[in-house]
């Protein structure tokens, strides 16, 4: 009787285990090797959550000496407002607004304007940077102008794209994209010049013509970099909206950040910064989980 | 049947003096006959890889024809298979979605597909892994993977660059027998690369001997123990019998002399 029952347990207890090895044995080792990898996985995840509580720590530390800080009154509540005061006037600018709409109004706009910049440089970017990567004619041609509008700030073309487009929604879109595109395409040529010589050569030999070759060994090869280019595309994309609102913009998280810095309403213009700095993070931290789904192979082969 | 009739391949390669051509093979006459199992034998650098690389047609010689069937080379195609030292497999398919990648590309059916894929993963031994990604398997499997592919297009002949480079001596020692038992069942002609003497007597009935500068063909030997094997031998008997030790010897003492006369 109790030897069935512990007979039950052991495959139960194996049912729940990912199975890692692959080589049989009798079932006395698979049981401790069953319990091995359950001490590992344990150790992983504790490993995880320590990492996870140091960088909470830091970010308490920091609300901490924020805190004492203001409540010491050691910098005036113009330069720097309590954290009390931040969130104070979130409750408010969620509910009644800052200059004529809601902070979620805000949010939208501005989270609007990034995706849509982000959506059209992907869509443009990575086709250019793979025929960039594949024919070196384009490389030729196309790697120098990206090179020489990359490293100008956006700030300093944007009178310029004023002039051209306009000051409506179309040119804040357009300076976003523009700041998005080069790192997209940059990844992107980096992603195709990586794939591996005999993975090429392997598909070729397999009878594949150079379409084939295109969709199914180049591209999936290049993803994991497009995805860090759009990554780091995402990051120069949420810099760039503040600049991007300078233009006659009426709504916006950097709008609105802009029209408080200029009635010094310093606790509006922390908790817009407060507020972009979670945005981008909770996108940043939803690709980075999209990467590990797309390519969980990295680094272990 | 491939045939390669006075193959010679220069490369580019730039000094102080400007650029200068590297001849890297030179007067090659070669037979690959079907059903035959050849085995490039060479120092490094002695051009074994190039040689493979004309014939899966990833480069084109300077001088020279090479001709599969009567008909020339002029680019890597499906009849001749290639399995590389690193696998070269796609990490985002599953074991059995490699071995079929090349029916895939030949716009086969689904269940054309996976039949020829459980047959061919069946004659490597890996179908208790079919659904397996490849990053979870080891690399011994990888390279048996990476030939259920090249075999599953059906090609002509299979071109294997040092497929065993990279595997541990107990591995390697028992896929060596099974590239045996894969030549003997599937019928196909073979033509491997190795630097292991040892391996090249086993596997070989042609074993070629290149030199180097420029890469020349020294000697060609017909050989006996792969079939041997097959016909059912023991791999240790065949390995310490006399001829097998003294014909090592004899390959080993040619190779360190050539080397010789390099420094």
């Amino acid at each position: 009787m109790s030897e069935q029952t512990t007979e039950f347990a052991f495959n139960e207890l194996l049912e729940k285990t990912p199975r890692k090895d692959f080589i049989e044995m009798p079932k006395k080792n698979a049981l401790r090797s069953v319990l091995t990898q359950q001490l590992h996985q344990l150790k992983i995840w504790s490993q995880r959550r320590s990492d996870r509580t140091y960088s909470l720590i830091t970010f308490a530390l920091l609300l901490l000496v924020w805190t004492v800080i203001s409540s010491l009154k050691l910098v005036p509540e113009l330069f720097l407002p309590s954290p009390a005061a931040v969130l104070r006037k979130f409750i408010a600018v969620a509910d009644e607004g800052f200059v004529d709409a809601t902070l979620l109004a805000h949010t939208c706009t501005s989270v609007a304007r990034v995706l849509m910049a982000l959506l059209l440089a992907t869509a443009t970017a990575v086709p250019v940077g793979i025929f960039i990567g594949l024919n070196r004619y384009a490389r030729a041609t196309i790697d120098p102008l990206i090179d020489f509008y990359r490293p100008i700030p956006p700030l300093a073309y944007l009178p310029l794209i004023v002039i051209w487009f306009g000051i409506g929604e179309t040119s804040k879109i357009i300076l976003i994209f523009l700041a998005v595109f080069a790192p997209i395409s940059i990844a992107t040529v980096q992603g195709v010049l990586r794939v591996d010589q005999s993975r090429i050569r392997a598909t070729l030999s397999l009878g594949a013509n150079r379409w084939q070759l295109i969709r199914y060994v180049i591209i999936p090869s290049a993803t994991p970099d497009i995805l860090t280019g759009v990554r780091i595309g995402l990051g120069v994309g949420w810099s760039t909206l503040v600049a991007a609102e300078l233009i006659a913009a009426t709504r916006g998280l950097g709008f609105m950040i802009q029209s408080a810095a200029q009635f010094l309403v310093t606790d509006v213009v922390v908790m817009g910064i407060i507020v972009i700095a979670l945005i981008a993070f909770f996108f940043e931290s939803g690709l980075r989980r999209l990467q590990k789904a797309l390519v969980p192979w990295e680094g272990k082969i | 049947m491939i045939r390669l009739e006075s193959i010679g391949i220069c490369f580019p390669e730039k000094s102080q003096s400007g650029n200068q051509f590297i001849e890297v093979l030179s007067g090659i006459n070669l037979v690959l006959q079907d059903a035959s199992f050849t085995v490039i034998i060479g120092e490094s650098g002695c051009g074994k890889t190039t040689l493979l690389n004309v014939i899966a047609g990833f480069e084109k010689p300077t001088n020279g024809q090479v001709s599969i069937d009567g008909k020339p080379i002029l680019g890597p195609g499906a009849d001749r298979g290639v399995v590389f030292q690193d696998d070269a497999l796609l990490p985002w398919q599953s074991v059995k979605e490699n071995v079929a990648f090349g029916l895939q590309l030949a716009g086969k059916s689904k269940t054309e597909r996976d039949a020829k894929s459980l047959e061919y993963l069946r004659l490597t031994g890996l179908e208790a892994f079919a659904d397996y990604p490849i990053w979870k398997i080891s690399g011994g499997m990888r390279q048996r993977v990476g030939l259920a592919r090249a075999l599953a297009v059906d090609p002509r002949f299979l071109l294997l660059d040092e497929p065993l480079g990279a595997l541990d001596a107990l591995t390697r020692a028992r896929m060596q027998e099974h590239l045996l038992q894969v030549w003997k069942i599937s019928g196909k002609g073979m033509l491997m690369i190795t630097h292991s003497v040892e391996e090249a007597l086993f596997l070989a009935t042609d074993l070629v001997l290149l030199r180097a500068r420029p890469g020349r063909i020294e000697s060609i030997r017909k050989l006996e123990f792969g079939r041997r094997f097959a016909e059912g031998e023991s791999a240790r008997s065949i390995k310490s019998s006399r001829e097998f030790v003294e014909l090592r010897e004899q390959v080993l003492q040619e190779l360190l002399t050539s080397d010789e006369v390099m420094t």
